[in-house]
């Protein structure tokens, strides 16, 4: 088999909130208070390979995003590796480290806070190339147009400043941003989320369409799953942290294993179905600070049993590059 | 069919320094008793002016210029502040896209909706807690005794919203007006808070406008739909025929850039160009510019006319006999 393009071995990700100096105290004179650990990433494996899309599917306190960010080089993983190409990102230093950190870039959910408001969308697109060798002074002009026109934007715009332009507009220039170094790997996390429904059908054209052009590989994170079965070739489907289903997208549309991805396809109104009855899930997300034992989906799953409240299931093939991880599959 | 709400006619201008918004400019439809409409558009289309409007919470600069909204014979845009707040909570109610609008977060939940109950109606305290602890309940609230001591931060975003509910629920009102009430939340949330307004909607014979951007909601949801684009109305009709034979070319298009519309990898239909500045309307059809079909009839000022039986358009070259998008 060819070898993935990025590849995460065990990527677990925590955020503890120290205490503070009365807390410490209090704790010290026997008060029921600890350090809270919030488990945003509990060590998932994923790999992909170049040219693929691959969708990444939860509701908030997932820990989607997070993942998303520790993929793209922003966040360090508390524990786990991130291979690029087979190479361990963390062990890379200086130029090798430094040429890593642009081959994978990341499009962000909200265009207007994702932009410094007081540049220019000229040195928003292309500071980072010129700081990186990518274009040179001279060369500047010709190369953030060419970077402004492959977003679908017009270049006469490169002088202004985020604020004159629409939310559609702005998710342009993130993604002229993004592209500007030449990445291989593209995290788009909610990328179209904050958009209305006409300006998300052509950034999302337009995702597919740099996909085509300049052979991308896409880690593309959504709570959307219209939009992600849609676009991808593989969907992982993710739960307070952990990866509960991943399979080839027809495969998860179709034959969803898991419990949770199966009321999450059910609880999607579709344009298709009128006057329906919205199926019900019971019950809400649990905190990410206090997840429940075992399966973290025990608690509102419809087929649960004692196995699954002390047993955490393990992700495993239950059909050719089909995951699931639930106790039922025996 | 007697109708709970006749909106005809209405237009809502902001008078800003930059010039004359006009947010709302010639909104008519009717909400039928029991029945849910949903109206639909994108960013900037009025609708949620246009709910605003009907629950009287235009602010300055802005004011409903012209039109009636007529509610049991009586027109809502036309009555006085105090017979309106008499209304407001009482006989209609609203249903914000964030619950933090609508709840007070230094005060608890009983608080706030006792003091809901008696702003309308004299009864005593204890009855006032029961209706409230009545309502908890009915909008899928476990444990509500409990809950009623609770402060709105105590609550995760589903569960705030289900409170709001509540107590837009409390007069048992016979219109309630719900701007994007689960865009906000995830999707298994979004479900059960859908599943208990239908069961609300079929059981008591409250009428809703759920105000939304997700066509998918209101297929789901909603007997009849206005689609709303650049302050108007551009199309109504019941839901089912509305969606699947869209008259106006704005709706077609909506529609068929809806993802699950589309085959799998292959680029989304979509419509070209953006909105247009509400400040700068071009003259006659608003979507002309964005439009396909469009030529020099598209100059003129278009009317909402009734194409089929039950369905209205404002289009000069509506889709009329073509199969679905």
């Amino acid at each position: 088999m060819e070898q993935p393009i990025i590849e995460l071995r065990g990527i677990t990700k925590r955020f503890e909130k120290k205490l503070d100096f009365a807390g410490k105290i209090a704790k010290r004179l026997g008060a029921p208070i600890r350090e809270e650990i919030v488990h945003a990433v509990d060590g998932v494996d994923l790999s992909i390979r170049k040219g693929e899309v691959v969708g990444l599917v939860g509701e908030s306190g997932c820990g989607k995003s997070t993942l998303g960010r520790v993929v793209a080089g922003i966040m360090p993983p508390s524990e786990g590796m991130v291979l690029w190409r087979g190479t361990d990102v963390n062990a890379l230093t200086g130029a090798a480290k430094k040429e890593a950190q642009l081959r994978a870039q990341m499009i962000f959910q909200d265009p207007y806070a994702s932009l410094n408001p007081r540049m220019r969308v000229q040195d928003i697109v292309g500071e980072a190339p010129l700081v990186h060798g990518i274009t040179t002074r001279g060369g500047f002009d010709a190369y953030v147009d060419e970077q402004i026109r492959r977003a679908g934007l017009d270049p006469a715009f490169k002088k202004r400043y985020p604020h004159q332009f629409s939310g559609g507009q702005r998710q342009r220039i993130g993604i002229a941003r993004a592209l500007a170094v030449k990445p291989e790997f593209l995290v788009c996390d909610e990328a179209v989320a904050a958009l209305d429904v006409s300006i998300q059908a052509q950034i999302l054209n337009l995702f597919m369409q740099l996909r085509a052009e300049l052979d991308l590989t896409y880690l593309f994170i959504s709570h959307d799953l219209g939009v992600v079965e849609h676009l991808s070739d593989r969907v992982v489907i993710m739960y307070l942290g952990r990866v509960v289903e991943q399979a080839p997208s027809e495969e998860v549309f179709a034959r969803a294993n898991h419990p949770y991805t199966a009321s999450l396809l059910a609880s999607v109104p579709r344009i298709e179905a009128r006057k329906r009855a919205f199926a019900v899930v019971q019950g809400e997300i649990p905190s990410p600070l206090n997840p429940p034992s075992g399966c973290h989906f025990h608690p509102r799953c419809p087929h649960a049993t004692e196995r699954c409240k002390v047993e955490v299931p393990k992700l495993r093939e239950i059909a050719p590059g089909h995951f699931s991880a639930c106790h039922l599959n025996g | 069919m007697s109708a709970t709400l006749e909106v005809r006619n209405l237009r809502t201008h902001f008078f800003t320094r930059a010039g004359v918004v006009k947010a709302v400019d010639g909104v008519s439809f009717t909400v039928g008793r029991g029945k849910v409409m949903g109206l639909v558009g994108e960013s900037g289309s009025g609708k949620t002016v246009t709910g605003f409007s009907i629950i009287g919470l235009v602010d300055a600069p802005g004011r409903v210029v012209e039109g009636e909204i007529l509610y049991q014979g009586r027109n809502l845009a036309k009555l006085s502040e105090e017979e309106m707040r008499s209304l407001r909570g009482n006989r209609i109610a609203m249903i914000f896209q964030d619950p933090m609008m609508t709840l007070n977060p230094v005060l608890r939940v009983d608080t706030q909706m006792i003091e809901t109950v008696l702003a309308h109606e004299k009864v005593s305290k204890e009855e006032a807690r029961q209706r409230a602890r009545d309502a908890l309940g009915m909008v899928g609230i476990p444990s509500p005794d409990e809950r009623l001591k609770s402060y709105p931060h105590q609550f995760s975003g589903g569960m705030r919203q289900r409170v709001a509910i509540a107590i837009a629920l409390l007069h048992r009102p016979e219109l309630i007006i719900a701007d994007e009430p689960t865009t906000a939340l995830d999707v298994t949330i979004q479900g059960q808070i859908l599943a208990e307004v239908q069961k609300l909607a079929a059981n008591t014979g409250t009428s809703l406008i759920w105000i939304t951007h997700d066509l998918s909601v209101v297929a789901g949801l909603a007997d009849d739909i206005a689609v709303m684009y650049a302050g108007r109305v551009v199309e109504d009709g019941p839901v089912s025929e509305v969606l699947d034979r869209p008259l106006h070319p704005y709706t077609h298009g909506l529609i068929g850039s809806v993802p699950s519309r589309n085959k799998r990898g292959e680029p989304l239909r979509q419509i070209p160009g953006m909105t247009p500045s509400l400040l700068k309307l071009p003259a006659g059809c608003a979507f002309r510019a964005r439009c396909p079909r469009a030529d020099e009839a598209c100059l003129a000022e278009q009317k909402l006319e009734e194409l089929l039986p039950g369905r209205h358009a404002r289009c000069a070259h509506p889709h009329k006999d073509e199969v679905p998008a």
